[in-house]
């Protein structure tokens, strides 16, 4: 398993505890569009929050853009970008 | 039509028109929110939810009497989103706390925009028109901002 794969299954765990979903996260690939799959605005700033904990990680006022959560691609990516603040 | 009224998931096409289109220079942006998931937000987050959202000013305001706190933080969230649909900002990496709601004293709301969503609204909408209403567990916002 990849270092992408693993941040991909953190990912969707975060997404089953606080996306609230219209349907079985299980369903969803990386690709998924998480808002048109039911995630609306404030159940992405608890997935952000959430991101955010699990991560170590503070998005900037940059990201805070509905492109970055759309999917579980563009959240690892942006994680990718993002140093660990205890760094 | 049944009772009380489904709602759809937001990602659904029936809710893919978040604001409606210019009306004479004019865009609306509108948002509703559930208050007791706002509280729920509250009890997992903790005041890194409060803190990331609002405004000292805001979190004052609303924790001023603390069994109305939910719904005011839910409306004020509803406010920042239809603020964010009627400027058209969601792709502008717009901080929440830089969208303020704001007490007149004639109980009614304004917009205060700071920072990098007061620089892309420019200096004609120093205070944007708002309108809030709440009703049982939901809270909801409009926000009109004419175009210049």
């Amino acid at each position: 398993m990849t270092d992408a794969d693993t941040i991909d299954q953190r990912i969707f765990a975060i997404l089953k505890d606080h996306a609230r979903l219209s349907q079985d996260v299980a369903t969803l690939t990386a690709d998924s569009d998480l808002y048109r799959a039911g995630m609306t605005s404030h159940a992405s700033v608890n997935v952000m929050l959430a991101l955010e904990g699990a991560f170590d990680v503070e998005f900037p006022d940059h990201m805070l853009k509905r492109s970055v959560f759309n999917s579980v691609a563009s959240i690892r990516e942006a994680l990718s970008q993002l140093p660990a603040d205890g760094a | 039509m049944s009772y009380p009224p489904v709602i759809p998931p937001s990602g659904t096409d029936a809710l893919r028109c978040p604001s409606v289109p210019d009306l004479n220079g004019t865009r609306l942006g509108i948002d509703i929110v559930q208050i007791s998931r706002i509280q729920a937000s509250i009890d997992a987050f903790g005041q890194r939810f409060l803190d990331r959202l609002f405004t000292e000013a805001e979190i004052g305001y609303s924790t001023a009497v603390p069994n109305q706190a939910a719904e005011r933080f839910a409306a004020r969230f509803a406010a920042k989103e239809a603020a964010i649909k009627a400027f058209n900002w969601s792709e502008a990496g717009i901080d929440w706390r830089d969208v303020e709601v704001r007490k007149q004293a004639d109980g009614g709301c304004h917009l205060a925009l700071h920072r990098r969503a007061a620089a892309l609204a420019g200096p004609s909408h120093d205070r944007v028109p708002l309108s809030l209403s709440h009703d049982g567990d939901y809270a909801t916002a409009v926000v009109a901002v004419r175009e210049t």
